[in-house]
């Protein structure tokens, strides 16, 4: 009940590509409990009224890794970290994937690619993941989901890697073996969208997480609302608390 | 040196001068999990209203220099539903509840004075100055007629002090501040959020779906400061003061300036433990500067 530990030290930052980057924390308290799917919410520097919220990429042990993008002050900020750094950290928060159990698809569209590097992880070498990027010079973490996964697909927009389209298309074909109980998938709305309802259309549960910008991250202050509608009613969710994983056929495109 | 850090406000004892703000802290169950309510001098809920709401469409956050906009839009699941299944929660600390409440008329405002006060809440606080909806909202709160109005007939239905939120986006807040105390409220609270608006250069559009939302946070607090004093100059009612406190001395200020209980709002995004915090900073400063009881430092600022 009492406020637990919230500072961890950075134990190494390396860069993955130009202006994105992988930190890894020593957090055995934040590890222990991540799910694939869950984020922290981690305060960058003093001068940030708010937390940034970043998908937790891999936890295991001692250790926790986010992979991010700088995009402005706050992701700044922690692209500066050097080992030994004190980082303020709130989580695992919001919930994750459902499963990774069984034969699994997943699909990671640019820096969406990240957190599913985790569930890749937990589903023990039976999930099949399809990453969606660009182009090539942005691509990130293959060799780990090589090494994580049964099979993997790569495509880039330009055809600089992999196949030349979206992930929709090895998608597509891979659903129509039949062989597979669920599609886990991150990356930005359009793509999610196209994935769920490619598996709609196959009959295959969907789970897709959602970005939205954060006050508290716990759940308390509701700015982070996305619509969704259950048994026919619509509502508004938190993709905080309530996400930032959601069963697809529940999100409001 | 022990220090009394209990407040009566409106008849009401706080066993502590920090309360939570409304919409900032839900029904109290998120921030549960990092420490007791029972810590807290009160817990305010989320606006609630007639019927459950929906609330504006996303995003409705957009960071500034040390605060938030937010265009929420009363998102809430209506009082019933409060009643039946947050309140008891809520009751379950040693903790003052005070009901947050919006109406879309002056009926609904004394519709929802009369049913919280039947169901146990300790207070109510009359949200007459949400910048996020059409209908009511800041709509009742920037003119001193229609606060007169909404305090007559909530003071009227209820059976619990009533305390009006009153809102920043006016000329003069002692005009809205005397047409409460007029009506008989209890007591008043200030302030809600400045209405505000950010817009994304690359795509010329609004940050907020909303177009508008409400400033929050640091940024705001000397703005609050200054209203409270205001405030203070102008009526007797006690005042539950707040506006982007977030550490022990903010509140001590606050309190320096009129205010008799603090609230602490966006302060708690980025640290959960806040109000706790905002606490035991006040409990610090009484030990260092020989303050025997909270109370005595309400409107103590020495004026030039
Ligand atoms: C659940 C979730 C998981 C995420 N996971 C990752 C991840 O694994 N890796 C990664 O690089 N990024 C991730 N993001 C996006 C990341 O939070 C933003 O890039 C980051 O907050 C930007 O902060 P900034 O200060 O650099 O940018 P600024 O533009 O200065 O930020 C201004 C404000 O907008 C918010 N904001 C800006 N962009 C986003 C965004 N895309 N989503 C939500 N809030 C935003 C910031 O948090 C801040 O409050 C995730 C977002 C969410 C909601
Ligand atoms: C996300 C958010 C939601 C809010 N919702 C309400 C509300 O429902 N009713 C209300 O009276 N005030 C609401 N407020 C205003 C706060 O209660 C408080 O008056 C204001 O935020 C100033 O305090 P702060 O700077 O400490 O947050 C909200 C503020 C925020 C940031
Ligand atoms: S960010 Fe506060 S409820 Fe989601």
């Amino acid at each position: 009940m009492t406020a637990a530990r919230s500072v961890f030290v950075v134990t190494d930052i390396r860069p993955l590509r130009r202006g994105i980057f992988s930190v890894t924390f020593d957090a055995p308290e934040l590890a222990v409990s991540a799910e694939p799917g869950q984020f922290v919410h981690i305060k960058c520097g003093r001068s940030r009224p708010l937390r940034r919220p970043f998908g937790i990429s891999d936890a295991s042990g001692d250790k926790l890794t986010v992979v991010f993008e700088v995009r402005g002050e706050g992701t700044k900020w922690l692209a500066a970290s050097e080992p030994g750094r004190r980082v303020d950290i709130n989580g695992p928060l919001g919930h994750g994937f459902s499963s990774v159990v069984g034969d699994i698809l997943i699909a990671g569209g640019g820096l969406g690619a990240a957190p599913m590097l985790f569930a890749a992880r937990r589903a023990r070498g039976r999930a099949v993941a399809v990453l969606g990027f660009r182009g090539a010079a942005s691509a990130i973490l293959t060799e780990e989901f090589e090494s994580a996964c049964e099979n993997i697909f790569v495509t880039t927009d330009d055809g600089s890697l992999g196949l030349r389209g979206t992930a929709s298309l090895p998608l597509g074909e891979l659903l129509k073996t039949g062989r597979y109980s669920a599609v886990l998938a991150c990356g930005p709305r359009a793509m999610l969208r196209a994935v769920a309802e490619l598996s709609e259309r196959a009959g295959v549960r969907c789970e897709v997480s959602l970005e939205e910008r954060m006050g508290c991250g716990v759940g308390a202050c509701l700015v982070c609302a996305c619509r969704t509608k259950k048994d026919g009613a619509d509502k508004m969710s938190r993709v905080c608390f309530d996400g930032p994983v959601f069963d697809s056929r529940e999100v409001v495109w | 040196m022990s220090v009394d850090t209990r407040v009566t406000f409106a008849g009401v004892e706080f066993k502590n001068p920090v309360v939570t703000a409304s919409g900032t802290f839900g029904f109290g169950r998120e921030y549960s999990k990092y420490y007791s309510l029972s810590e807290l001098g009160g817990v305010c809920t989320k606006g609630l209203t007639v019927r459950a709401r929906l609330g504006n469409p996303p995003p409705r956050m957009a960071e500034t220099p040390m605060g938030m906009l937010n265009s929420v839009g009363l998102q809430n699941p209506g009082v019933d539903e409060f009643i039946k299944t947050e309140l008891p929660f809520m009751r379950g600390f040693d903790t003052r509840v005070i009901a947050n409440i919006a109406g879309e008329t002056i009926e609904e405002y004394a519709e929802l004075a009369e049913k919280l006060s039947g169901a146990g809440v300790d207070m109510i606080e009359v949200n007459v100055s949400c910048p996020n909806v059409k209908a009511g909202g800041m709509q009742f709160g920037v003119t001193a007629s229609s606060v007169a109005a909404v305090t007559r007939e909530t003071r009227r239905r209820s059976r619990v002090p009533i305390m009006l939120k009153l809102s920043p986006n006016v000329t003069d807040i002692a005009e809205t501040a005397r047409a409460a105390e007029g009506e008989g409220a209890d007591a008043i609270s200030l302030m809600n959020t400045l209405l505000g608006m950010r817009i994304d250069i690359k795509t010329r559009r609004p940050l907020l779906a909303n177009n508008t939302g409400g400033l929050s946070g640091a940024a705001v607090f000397p703005v609050a400061v200054r209203m409270v004093w205001q405030a203070r100059g102008a009526v007797k009612l006690p005042i539950l003061g707040m506006g982007g406190i977030s550490t022990g001395e903010d509140a001590v200020e606050m309190l320096l300036a009129g205010a008799s209980l603090v609230g602490v709002g966006t302060a708690s995004f980025s640290r959960p433990g806040a109000a706790l915090s905002v606490r035991d900073g006040i409990a610090a400063y009484m030990r260092e500067y020989g303050v025997g009881s909270v109370s005595e430092l309400t409107g103590k600022v020495e004026i030039f």
